[in-house]
């Protein structure tokens, strides 16, 4: 199959009940996307599927064929990190670290739909991503700050 | 020896807020965990497990299983080296179940194979004869006279004794409680992974997610019929531990099928595995009786503790013992007795998971203190200070606290916190339930519960704990920097941004790499008990200490300046150093001595809203005050303390692993619930600094307090917005609506031995 990954196109032999999950990480060499949970739960797996917000472990991989998928790989050029990523690092969003690549996509995914969102939309927007380490309350504070970096500003 | 201060002043240093080195990789995707790491011609590995909580195994057919495309090995414990059983503490657990099963999820057979599903169908093709026996799930029970024995010396794991003053004083007001917790599980968000691949020399590599590299090597080596030369561990990235990785889990196994293809072998379970493949908390029954004069000073306190071990050992015997030790509380406590026993029966084991025995018996305290605060008539806040440990004052297992124990001073500055700005909101989306209640709120009632809670810093009871850390300076074209290479095991905690900060504030070099942990350096110890700022902060600063006493003495020798880096470092400095805490004493007969190193405080303060009619509760704020001794990074040491108390918050109201006749009913993340943004409130830290003179700059271990005494606090404000007894967690809506208390069915006076109950 054929699909279009980080601005790049891309092909990969794929079994036929692959979810786009697996494709990522063992057929493409992209494992930044996490699996944690593998039915939808936790978020880890968070990925734009032709720019709408999904969790790539429930999404047939055949599905994608010809799509385009952004991943978090996608998200920084070299050693420029995107707003999110940077207010992640400096708010002390990242201990494990295991949650992180998944709740930096359904950061950007809340951003880009509403660049100014309140605290209550923050939460009910990240609250299908769990983190086991950080308790929340310095992710909610990285989303806040990036949204100003990126938007206000 | 006296050190003149290096007097460059660097970023990133002691105190100071800085970004963790390993930030950057995670969130770029960059970051590798165990479970995903991939080496050349790689094979999959899976896992049979048993289906039953206890039975014999009749017969075990892998024919079937070898013939399948793509299988390269099949296990089973016909075919393991000579040391079959392995053990954090005991070595109670086989490699492969040989005989009996003895829980739902015991290993049975593994299989090798080139992909992981060849490696699971393979798995589920083993025909495994088995002959039921009946289960023991209920701990209690398999304390008493005639309960089936699960292992050859009986059913108690462990058993702690404290009996401190007149066990059996008197006082004017007396008041009983029983208490249970249910089975918590860590639920990291990395699944158990690992790589493990032969060696030239006959020896096997592994790359694992764990919190000790040395004592997988230890329990690892025997088991593969190697010596420990020739097995080899470094540490891939963990996502998240919480206890549950102190245990082996695939470890031995990934290493046979590896040495068994002669192909590099990973490991993966996924999380229905994960919730059978690795130990959960202790689930606990407590019996409780405060004695109390009419001032409002405690008498005593008698407690009888059984913790359900599940079929394996693992740390339950610490367990047990923190339990005990801490079973009373930060309170000064002239009399006590103190009763706790860890029991087998066929429930999946049980082990370390943050808190560590200090939780199940905070919950019960803290619960007996609100009685005895409202039997009294005084104020909550007001009962705990007066009772509060000093400085100088022993503990129950006669112990004095050296060093800080600002009990008093926590509970008041955590009660003295600001309360939420708003009342009960109008906004039913912040109702408890959100977007879920159907209510306008007219059932919703909110209140305001306290606790404190207390536990043991680094390994106790005599155990020989130590930290080794190796740290080179030295000058490559870039300038000067210094490398750090130690076994301490970063899972999520932070302890590389500790390291890195030491190592800059000693060195005055801001440049400092980590080197990847491994077994080629001596053991770090585990990165458990709140112990690695202490242990190996405290290795990393002797041996930053003994760099920076050669830099000073060449430049003494060159005639420079000790700012001279460039010109000192011709040859790199490098010095290995291992750490030592001071002694503690192996416990004795009535656990009366000084067997822990030192102790962390904590208070909360929970406001909840609660519906009353629908059963559901929204934690709406949490307050806490902290003693840290030292912050060695403020920003990672909140967000230790916010994240600890998501996971009491979890115990409070929502994690449960659900067992049935000794099956998990809910093991997924579907059914097993965990905190979101949208349960976990507002965190509102006091951090409080009086460091601790043993410690690296003071500083104590942040990681477990905020596990312990969260849970009662929020407990205690849902009673009282409910006036519920509430003696069980996690709290269910059923608990709130039907306020039906739990009741073991056993009677056992507090302070008695377990194994002389009685059925209610």
């Amino acid at each position: 199959m054929k699909l279009t990954v980080n601005g790049e196109e891309r092909s990969a032999d794929v079994v036929d009940h692959e979810s786009l999950l697996t494709v990522l990480r063992e057929r493409l060499g992209l494992p930044g996307s996490k699996n944690a949970c593998e039915q939808g739960e936790c978020g880890s797996c968070s990925v734009f599927l032709d720019g709408e917000l999904v969790c790539a472990c429930l999404v047939l991989g055949a599905a994608t064929e010809g799509r385009t998928v952004e991943t978090v790989e996608g998200l920084s050029h070299d050693d420029e990190l995107s707003p999110v990523q940077r207010a992640f690092v400096e708010a002390g969003a990242v201990q494990c670290g295991f949650c992180t690549p998944g709740l930096i996509v359904a950061a950007h995914a809340l951003l880009r739909e509403n660049p100014e969102p309140s605290d209550y939309e923050v939460r009910e927007a990240l609250s299908g991503n769990i983190c086991r380490c950080t308790g929340y309350g310095k992710i909610l504070e990285a989303v806040q700050r990036s949204s100003a970096a990126m938007y206000r500003r | 020896m006296s050190i003149a201060p290096v007097r460059r002043r660097v970023r990133g240093g002691v105190g100071e807020s800085f970004e963790r080195p390993d930030a950057v990789p995670k969130v770029k995707g960059e970051f590798r965990y165990g479970s995903d790491l991939n080496r050349e011609g790689m094979l999959f590995g899976a896992t049979l497990r048993s289906p039953h909580p206890h039975a014999r195994i009749a017969g075990i057919d892998v024919a079937a299983a070898k013939r399948l495309p793509g299988v390269k090995a099949v296990i089973t414990a016909a075919e393991l080296p000579t040391r079959q059983r392995f053990g954090l503490m005991k070595l109670d657990q086989p490699v492969l179940a040989s005989g009996r099963v003895r829980y739902v999820g015991e290993p049975v057979a593994i299989v090798a194979a080139d992909t992981a599903e060849a490696a699971r169908v393979a798995a589920k093709a083993i025909d495994v004869r088995y002959e039921l026996l009946p289960a023991i799930t209920d701990p209690i029970a398999a304390l008493q006279p005639g309960a089936t024995p699960l292992h050859k010396p009986g059913n108690v794991i462990e058993e702690v004794r404290v009996v401190h003053g007149d066990p059996d004083a008197r006082a004017d007001i007396v008041i009983e409680g029983e208490y249970a917790l249910g089975m918590q599980d860590q639920a990291a968000l990395g699944p158990e992974a690992g790589l493990a691949y032969p060696r030239a020399d006959g020896g096997v590599e592994l790359h694992v997610a764990t919190q000790w590299l040395h004592e997988d090597l230890r329990q690892i080596a025997p088991c593969l019929g190697l010596p420990e030369s020739k097995v080899r561990l470094v540490l891939a990235g963990v996502g998240g531990a919480f206890g549950a990785r102190e245990d082996v889990t695939l470890q031995i196994h990934a290493c046979l099928l590896a040495l068994a293809t002669k192909r590099p072998v990973r490991m993966t379970y996924g999380r229905e595995e994960s919730f059978y493949g690795h130990v959960h908390r202790h689930p606990a029954a407590l019996f409780y009786a405060h004695g109390a004069t009419k001032q409002g000073r405690l008498v005593f306190v008698r407690a009888t503790i059984v913790l359900d071990g599940g079929a394996y050992a693992s740390s339950s015997p610490a367990v047990v013992a923190n339990a005990a030790c801490f079973g009373a509380g930060p309170y000064r406590v002239p009399n006590a007795r103190i009763h706790a026993v860890g029991a087998y029966t066929n429930n999946p084991p049980t082990g370390a998971m943050r808190g560590f025995g200090a939780v199940q018996s905070c919950f019960a305290y803290e619960a007996q203190m609100d009685k005895l605060a409202t039997k009294l008539g005084i104020d909550p806040v007001e009962l705990r200070e007066r009772n509060a440990v000093r400085n100088g004052d022993a503990i129950v297992t006669n112990q004095a606290v050296e060093g800080s124990a600002p009990v008093a001073e926590i509970v008041r500055r955590c009660a003295d916190l600001p309360m939420p700005e708003s009342d009960i909101p109008s906004d039913p989306i912040a109702l408890p339930g959100g977007a879920g209640n159907l209510t306008v709120g007219e059932g919703v009632r909110r209140g305001v519960g306290f606790a404190a809670g207390f536990k043991n810093v680094c390994y106790s009871h005599g155990f020989d704990d130590f930290a080794t850390a190796r740290v080179r300076l030295l000058r490559d074209e870039r300038g000067p920097m210094v490398r750090v290479h130690t076994a301490a095991a970063e899972v999520g905690q932070g302890v590389v941004a500790v390291c890195a900060q030491i190592a800059r504030t000693e060195l005055g070099v801001e440049r400092v790499e980590i080197d990847p942990p491994d077994t080629t350096i001596g053991s770090a110890g585990s990165s458990s008990a709140s112990r690695q700022t202490w242990m190996t902060g405290g290795a990393v600063l002797a041996a930053c200490r003994e760099v920076k006493a050669e830099l000073l003495s060449r430049a003494r020798v060159a005639g420079r300046s000790p700012d001279d880096l460039p010109g000192l470092l011709g040859e790199p400095i490098d010095r290995t150093v291992t750490h030592r805490h001071r002694d503690t004493q192996p416990r004795n007969e009535d656990t009366q001595n000084n067997g822990h190193v030192a102790f962390l405080f904590a208070a909360h303060r929970a406001v909840v809203d609660v519906d009353v009619e629908t059963g559901l509760v929204k934690v709406v704020q949490i307050a806490t005050a902290q003693d840290v001794g030292k912050a060695i990074n403020p920003l990672a040491v909140i967000g230790q303390i916010e994240g600890g108390i998501a996971q009491g918050l979890g115990l409070a109201v929502m994690e449960e692993v659900q067992l049935q006749d000794g099956h998990v009913r809910n093991a997924s993340f579907t059914d097993y619930l965990l905190p979101t943004t949208l349960d976990m409130p507002p965190v509102v830290v006091d951090l409080i600094e009086h460091p601790h003179p043993d410690a690296p700059y003071g500083a104590k271990g942040v990681g477990e307090p905020p596990t312990i005494s969260s849970t009662p606090a929020i407990v205690a404000a849902i009673r009282d917005a409910t006036g519920r007894e509430l003696n069980r967690v996690p709290v269910r809506p059923d608990d709130i609506v039907f306020d039906v208390p739990y009741r073991s069915g056993w009677r056992i006076s507090p302070g008695d031995d377990p194994r002389r109950a009685s059925r209610t």
